[in-house]
């Protein structure tokens, strides 16, 4: 019998945790949590928006019409009003969520990718390289969060780009921590051992072989994480440090109008709600998939 | 169990070291020169080569290194560029505001946190238990500027009850004495018997604690809800309402004993947290604390105080968590044993 053969048989007879069945199954679970389908909506209803913002707005978000300056919402016809220079407010919001989508994305992708690989070698590999990257993880925690991200962007300099960078390094440590602990988990279970006697390479282990069935908390932290890095950039553009004038961020939209509060409550208050679903959306699908996926807490 | 603490403060050290060598070389390694970026574009040949000798730039990256442990082990952070004031100086006037802030937000939202997730656990899908988890759902999806900004509109603006911003009113002629503004109050009250100053000092706290405590409060309703029903499930709680005892003392002697174990390391957390994270808050009600001073610093490009800022903090943060990890080992003796 060849190798190759006794490999397709061995693997024939040992099933790793994660088949096709295990998602169709959690999918199945999640249409049935409330709250994490009225995130799911909310989540489809934004990202519906960010695609098909050309249409869905009512008119250009950078546009001023100095005239209509300010002009309260349901007046002459913009729905949602105007900010200090004339532009349509809820124009403004579907085009900022494009932006924090991008944003939240984009950002944790970087997050994933670096805290992830660090995270898997970590786990993997253990002893010394394991102590080696938990020490500096440990050291990147040693920083509260909001604060490294500020710092990080100061040094870079201020600019939507750069705001998505230092929130994706900040979260990186942890990302790295919740796979490290499921691939420790994996990395003795007899799929694992049977592989590896197969002569199975490293890199294959890791990636092919582990990785698929230690995703599932790193999808919650990442779920929730989205939530988290439209947050921070918000409160980064809110502070200067984030997207710049005329983008029509949502925290930039509230800085640059917050001395209107004594005048005009909508255009403070209303880009503070997208700010406030959309985050919402990803919280409570985050939740939602954490009852689901997260074996610790399955019965 | 002293062996258990020594092992932890052991454990401090290579992460102090780490922050340290974090914080050196995300400064020096940062694009552009530094000496030019702190002066601007208009600055001569003559004045970089002296803010660059100043700061030690001339020297090798090595030999910096060295130097900025050395000092920082000695307790010296350099000076501000803008002030000229030592930076230990600059942080320490600011600190009790900051710790000011960052106590009455976590008493705010443990006492809350900890009644409503008590009330929430006791009372389980009732509408005490939904609405109290969608508050604290929205509450920790909420951004703290924005939330900061509509308390303004409404209690300072709309209904012209709290200030909104500062510390004091300005027109009380204020002197502080340890510049924590509410014991300063007491004792002006005591002092000259009247209470104006403790007044003027309790509203300006008003908002931006709750601005600063939502967050901490949703997240510690959340733990006290969810450690009160896994209490609420044990045998001895069962036990005990078989024997007959009134729910309200299984509830509040027995139960939440033993639930406030977690939450008491999220308040701790917590507390670390909103040392730092006031940036935002600071900033908006303009409290003269850390946070505003380390964002007005990067504003300005005071390297050096950024540099002291984030380290001071740090510092703060982590001893703050060891801390609340050995008091919680000392509540919980079982974790010692792992």
């Amino acid at each position: 019998m060849s190798d190759n053969m006794t490999k397709e048989i061995i693997e024939e007879e040992i099933t790793p945790p994660a088949e096709p069945g295990f998602w169709k199954e959690s999918w199945y679970q999640l249409t049935r949590n409330r709250a994490a389908m009225a995130g799911l909506i909310i989540i489809s209803v934004f990202t519906l928006m960010a695609i098909f913002a050309p249409l869905a707005a009512p008119e250009d978000p950078l546009e001023q019409t100095i005239p209509a300056r300010l002009t309260a919402p349901f007046t002459d016809g913009y729905i949602l009003g105007t900010d200090d220079l004339g532009r349509d407010l809820l124009s403004r919001i579907i085009y900022g969520g494009r932006i924090s989508l991008i944003i939240g994305v984009v950002s944790v992708s970087i997050s994933l990718a670096l805290g992830g690989v660090l995270g898997l070698v970590a786990g993997y590999f253990g002893g010394w390289v394991d102590r080696v990257i938990m020490r500096v993880i440990d050291i990147m925690l040693a920083f509260p969060y909001i604060l490294l991200t500020i710092v990080i962007v100061a040094i870079l300099g201020p600019s939507l780009m750069n705001a998505m960078v230092a929130i994706g390094i900040s979260q990186m440590p942890r990302y790295a921590r919740v796979l490290r602990a499921s691939v420790m988990g994996e990395r003795e279970q007899d799929y694992v051992l049977a592989e590896r006697s197969l002569g199975t390479n490293n890199f294959e282990l890791m990636f092919h072989t582990i990785l698929p069935n230690a995703l599932a908390p790193t999808m919650v932290q990442a779920t929730l994480g989205v939530g988290e890095a439209i947050l921070s950039s918000a409160g980064l553009s809110f502070l200067g440090l984030g997207a710049q004038p005329p983008t029509p961020e949502w925290g930039l939209m509230i800085a640059s109008s917050k001395q209107f509060i004594t005048s005009a409550w909508w255009v403070v208050t209303l880009p503070g709600i997208a700010i406030l679903l959309a985050v919402l959306g990803f919280n409570l699908l985050g939740d939602g998939l954490r009852d689901i996926l997260d074996p610790r807490l399955r019965d | 169990m002293l062996k258990f603490i020594l092992k932890r403060l052991a454990l401090l050290i290579p992460t102090l070291l780490g922050v340290i060598t974090l914080v050196f070389f995300m400064i020096a390694l940062a694009p552009g020169d530094p000496a030019r970026v702190m002066l601007g574009e208009r600055a001569n040949a003559e004045q970089l080569a002296q803010l660059r000798s100043e700061l030690g730039l001339d020297q090798p990256l090595s030999k910096q290194y060295m130097l900025y442990i050395g000092r920082v082990l000695r307790g010296d952070l350099g000076k501000s560029i803008v002030t000229q004031q030592k930076i230990t100086k600059e942080l320490s006037d600011r600190l009790p505001a900051t710790i000011e802030l960052a106590l009455t937000a976590t008493l705010f939202a443990s006492i809350l946190g900890i009644v409503l997730g008590v009330a929430a656990a006791r009372k389980r899908n009732s509408w005490v238990d939904y609405s109290t988890m969608t508050g604290a759902l929205v509450g920790v999806s909420m951004p703290v500027f924005w939330l900061a900004l509509v308390l303004i509109m409404i209690f300072s603006v709309g209904l012209d009850l709290l200030p909104t911003g500062g510390r004091m009113n300005v027109r009380l002629y204020f002197r502080p004495i340890t510049n924590f503004y509410l014991i300063d109050g007491i004792i002006m009250w005591f002092r000259e018997g009247k209470s104006d100053y403790f007044v003027s000092a309790l509203k300006h706290l008003i908002l931006p604690t709750v601005a600063l405590g939502t967050i901490p409060l949703a997240i510690i309703a959340r733990t006290t809800r969810s450690s009160m029903l896994e209490v609420l499930k044990q045998d001895y709680v069962k036990t005990a309402r078989a024997a007959g005892v009134p729910e309200r003392k299984v509830v509040f002697r027995y139960a939440l004993r033993n639930a406030l174990l977690p939450v008491i390391t999220v308040i701790g957390i917590q507390f670390g947290l909103l040392l730092s994270g006031a940036i935002l808050t600071e900033t908006i009600f303009a409290w003269p604390g850390i946070g505003k001073w380390i964002y007005h610093s990067i504003g300005a490009r005071d390297f050096p105080a950024v540099q002291g800022g984030i380290l001071f903090i740090s510092f703060f943060f982590v001893t703050i968590n060891l801390v609340v990890d050995l008091l919680y080992s000392v509540i919980n003796p079982r974790i010692r044993l792992k």
